[in-house]
């Protein structure tokens, strides 16, 4: 009867990751700009795969497995800000400016 | 059947994404769109190991999203930076 329990937690986690996805990628196109969109990309990066990587470890139990797949958000936590970071370095200094209404 | 459902919506969201990466004005968008596209396959990697029942497949999810960041910084090498002293990355 646990068992139930588990695929119903697997079934509201892995629910919650893909509306994180879904709403990452439509803000990826509907934002107006490349800094604003880069906030979309971090949704992705973080939450939307946190939440689904939390799902398959309660869903495949406590092993060796599911300690190979804890190392998944733990690269993207180091990986993720890097390269926001860095893209919106570029991008700046390359002459973007973000929009706005007060422009100097 | 919850991990097709899964596969399913990531596949969608891949199509969004992929949609930036072609009319996309700058080029730095392309990039943000590829480095998202990248994590959401990694993810659907693992998914399709789970709905599949052959988990190993954790280990090439692992080595892909590695690999996507290496990705990223090497394109992001290209576009210099006209600062004077450019000590970043």
């Amino acid at each position: 009867m646990s068992y139930n329990y588990i695929e119903l937690i697997t079934l509201i986690l892995l629910a919650i990751g893909c509306f994180f996805i879904l709403s990452g990628s439509l803000g990826l196109i509907k934002l107006p700009d490349v800094f604003s969109r880069i906030h979309a990309a971090g949704l992705i990066d973080t939450l939307g795969s946190g939440f689904i990587v939390l799902a398959l470890i309660i869903y495949s139990g406590f092993s060796l497995l599911s300690l190979k797949l804890l190392l998944i958000p733990i690269f993207l936590i180091f990986t993720s800000p890097v390269t926001g970071h860095s893209i919106a370095l570029f991008a700046h200094e390359s002459g973007y400016k973000p929009k706005g209404k007060n422009k100097k | 059947m919850i991990f097709f459902a899964t596969l399913t919506v990531l596949g969608v969201s891949v199509a969004l994404c992929l949609v930036r990466a072609i009319k996309g004005p700058t080029p730095f968008d392309r990039i943000l769109s590829i480095s998202s596209i990248g994590t959401i396959i990694a993810i659907g990697i693992s998914v399709h190991g789970f709905a599949f029942e052959r988990p190993d497949f954790v280990d090439i999810s692992l080595m892909y999203i590695l690999l996507n960041f290496l990705g990223t910084i090497a394109i992001l090498r290209y576009y210099k930076i006209k600062r004077k002293k450019s000590n970043v990355l």
